[in-house]
């Protein structure tokens, strides 16, 4: 029984954050996962799974997860890309269900991108051996 | 609701459904499962989403992946491919929405493009079982903004400045009915939907009802405050199993939600809905019949007045309307009746829905604003004629309607330029016709129709219908005189004049209409025994070109009708009175002798 327009607000704001990834292009952060075979062979669909799990449990509305297919870079799997709008996009590598709570709260919540866990970083550090 | 990761919209509605969109549904569902993807991916099935033609159509979503012609063998792939490892099956995709191997929003393809969905707006977005979907697109919010900030007046001032007119044929201001309604004297008043919808080849009102039925109640709730009734009724036809299901969930749900029924949220207003299954009748979607009908008796038309609004439903002033009328009810309390007056021409405002049907590529219900012309429907909507045809009319308005010839194609659509064309708005159905249709055999199909559906109470349309109908059968059937054309046009006239009910007075729209548009195919039916479509049978001669026959004889042999007769080696020929035009000689013979002539 809604009993008040408060409370009939309450449900809109509720199922809307459930249908507003259905909009499409969205303005929100996309997560996209690396699942060809290569990937799911290397673990990647606990690390989606995870991605989900943690992104549900924080309530972050803005954040949809998308699967893709091989991204091209298999030894480096699993590979997970993080896309926010205007900003360039963050490739993660080798990912774990543990890297992937550290990325969800430091990158996804706080904006702050976890450099260790990215390809770039990576290079970079092979560079300079 | 839980997170799901993935949504796959299957389309439950119609056209999807005959396309077999139940056990495409039923087939996701079990790979889903058997993939253990159960908890991750939620499988929806919603109305239609308008692109009929491609159907059955699935949408995946975050990535909007939009699949056409889907077929139950398909689901496995788009689950282990799609849903499992994230490779869209490009193989499925509709061809227009993929760009540069991106996928296009489905506002960028062409067939939505020139579209403005308001009564069409949740059809295929959302789960239609769900109330917490529409509650999610602001679902009853125009309800509780009218029980809490609005006088039953203002609501009635809001609807008449919106200058909505009833989508259910006639265009009668929505508004002034509602203002009529409300001042009637009595106590007890209804809202009634008028959902019955017998035209041939419209399901406009159907697909609503399919993919949005709690706009449809919300709407009469609103209704009901600003008219103060406490009781609507909903008259549907039985055919539409599904529409109705999805009603009685949604009344149920909204009764659940306190909605519907007392008190709603909390501000001491009652109302509440119920269901009346029609038995499909077309003159039962006329008011009076309507009315008749829900109170048990046989749907005969009344004379009005008095009009419904004053005394209706067991002598009670009643407001009636249409499913898309009230459809467009939420929107305009919303976003304001000079939002909606912006949309749509000087005196039509608004949209319209259209099913769009017949000789064109992309059928499909559409909605589009009161004014786009007849070219852009058929051409930039409909993707145009298929096979290379050429564009010859559009019939709209259905029986009680006419055709709009190639001619008038820039002609802006709305209620007024429509009835100067000699047809009218009707409920909505488009059918759009190319060069093999025969415009006399047309105007006989709706004149069939209508005399099946005659209520029989008065004799203009009872026996004057049917005469109308011989004399249309003698003419295709190549029998028809000069004078039958005037008889034609005189028993037109009179029955217009005299008929009881809207169901006779519109009868001869077909036939007149084609005759101010189409006279010279009537005439060379009458004259010179042709029928320039090539569509009447009877007219068709069947012929063997003298040059080309070998005379082998092999067309003679296999007549079923031994109509053909001659000498090995010189040209056969086929007597035109025993030919029954099957057509098999034509197949028959090797050298491509015979032919049809027109
Ligand atoms: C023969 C006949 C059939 C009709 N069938 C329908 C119908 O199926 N659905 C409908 O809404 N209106 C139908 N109408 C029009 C209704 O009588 C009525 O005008 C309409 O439902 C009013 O709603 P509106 O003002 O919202 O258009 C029909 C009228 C006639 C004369
Ligand atoms: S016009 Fe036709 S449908 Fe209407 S009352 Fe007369 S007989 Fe019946
Ligand atoms: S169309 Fe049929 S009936 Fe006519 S001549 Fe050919 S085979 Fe005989
Ligand atoms: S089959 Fe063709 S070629 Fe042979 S007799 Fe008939 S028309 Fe002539
Ligand atoms: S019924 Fe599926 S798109 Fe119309
Ligand atoms: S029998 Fe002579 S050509 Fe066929």
């Amino acid at each position: 029984m809604i009993k008040s327009i408060q409370e009939l607000e309450e449900i809109r704001k509720k199922a809307l954050e459930e249908l507003e990834f259905r909009k499409q292009h969205g303005e929100g952060i996309r997560v996209v996962v690396g699942m060809a075979t290569c990937g799911i062979a290397a673990g990647a669909r606990p690390v989606m799974l995870k991605f989900v799990e943690e992104i549900q449990k924080r309530n972050l509305r803005n954040v949809t997860v998308v699967q893709t297919g091989c991204i091209g870079l298999c030894k480096y799997e699993p590979i997970v890309e993080v896309y926010e709008p205007n900003k360039e996009k963050v490739t993660y590598v080798k990912m774990t269900p543990e890297k992937v709570l550290k990325v969800v709260a430091e990158h996804l919540v706080n904006g702050k991108p976890v450099y260790e866990y990215t390809i770039g970083y990576e290079e970079n550090k092979e560079a300079n051996n | 609701m839980p997170l799901y990761r993935a949504h796959v919209l299957v389309c439950g509605g119609t056209g999807c459904t005959s396309g077999g969109s139940d056990k495409i549904y039923d087939a996701f569902l079990k790979e889903i499962e058997a993939q253990n993807l159960k908890d991750e991916i939620q499988v929806i099935r919603t109305g239609c989403f308008g692109l009929c033609a491609e159907g059955p159509i699935v949408i995946v979503y975050p990535e909007g992946a939009f699949y056409s012609k889907v077929a139950d063998s398909d689901v496995k792939e788009i689950v282990e491919e799609h849903l499992l490892k994230g490779r869209i099956v490009k193989r499925l995709l509709y061809k227009e929405s993929i760009e540069e191997g991106q996928i296009k929003s489905l506002n960028e393809v062409k067939f939505y493009k020139k579209q403005m969905r308001i009564a069409l707006r949740n059809c295929g977005v959302i789960n239609p079982e769900n109330i917490e979907e529409y509650i999610a697109y602001d679902g009853y919010k125009a309800l509780a903004k009218v029980l809490t900030e609005m006088t039953p007046e203002q609501v009635i001032d809001w609807v008449k400045r919106s200058g909505l007119r009833g989508r259910g044929g006639g265009g009668f201001p929505t508004g002034l009915k509602w203002e009529f309604a409300a001042k009637a004297p009595g106590d007890v008043k209804y809202v009634v939907c008028n959902a019955d919808e017998g035209d041939p080849g419209a399901y406009m009102d159907r697909s609503i009802l399919e993919g949005d039925p709690h706009s449809v109640i919300e709407a009469m709730a609103i209704a009901g405050y600003a008219i103060g009734s406490k009781q609507g009724y909903v008259y549907v036809r039985a055919e539409y199993p599904l529409a109705v299901k999805r009603l009685e969930i949604a009344i149920e749900q909204a009764r659940q939600y306190g909605l519907l029924g007392k008190n709603i949220l909390g501000t001491g207003f009652e109302f509440d809905i119920e269901i009346r299954l029609g038995a499909g009748a077309f003159v039962c979607g006329e008011e009076t019949a309507l009315m008749t009908s829900i109170e048990g008796h046989r749907g005969e038309p009344r004379p009005r007045p008095p009009f419904p609004a004053v005394k209706g439903l067991w002598g009670k002033p009643t407001l009636l309307n249409n499913v898309e009328t009230y459809a467009n009810i939420p929107v305009i309390i919303l976003k304001g009746p000079e939002w909606f007056a912006s949309i749509g021409t000087e005196k039509s405002k608004g949209t319209k829905v259209f099913a769009l049907v017949g000789k064109v590529n992309n059928t499909g219900l559409i909605e589009v604003p009161m004014g786009t012309t007849v070219r852009e429907i058929v051409e930039d909507i409909g993707g145009g004629i298929p096979g290379g045809k050429k564009f010859k009319a559009v019939q709209t308005g259905g029986p009680s309607g006419g055709c709009i010839p190639a001619s008038l194609m820039d002609t802006p659509i709305d209620f007024d330029s429509l009835t100067a064309l000699g047809t009218m708005m009707g409920s909505g159905g488009m059918i759009v016709m190319d060069e093999d249709t025969c415009m006399v055999d047309i105007a006989k199909f709706f004149l069939e129709f209508t005399v099946d559906e005659s209520c029989g109470k008065c004799p203009p349309c009872r026996i004057g219908t049917r005469r109308m109908l011989e004399i249309l059968q003698k003419i295709t059937s190549g029998n028809g005189t000069e004078e039958d054309l005037e008889k034609l046009e005189e028993l037109a006239y009179s029955i217009k004049d005299s008929a009881l009910c809207g169901l006779g007075q519109t009868a001869p729209n077909p036939v007149l209409s084609t005759l101010r548009y189409f006279r010279d195919e009537y005439e060379a039916h009458v004259k010179e025994k042709r029928c320039p479509a090539g569509a009447c049978k009877a007219l068709l001669r069947i012929v063997i070109d003298k040059d080309l026959c070998k005379g082998c004889g092999i067309c003679a042999k296999n007549c079923p009708a031994n109509a053909i007769t001659g000498q090995i080696k010189k040209p056969f020929e086929i007597d035109q009175s025993k030919c029954i035009k099957c057509g098999v000689c034509i197949e028959k013979c090797p050298f491509k002798a015979i032919s049809k002539k027109a």
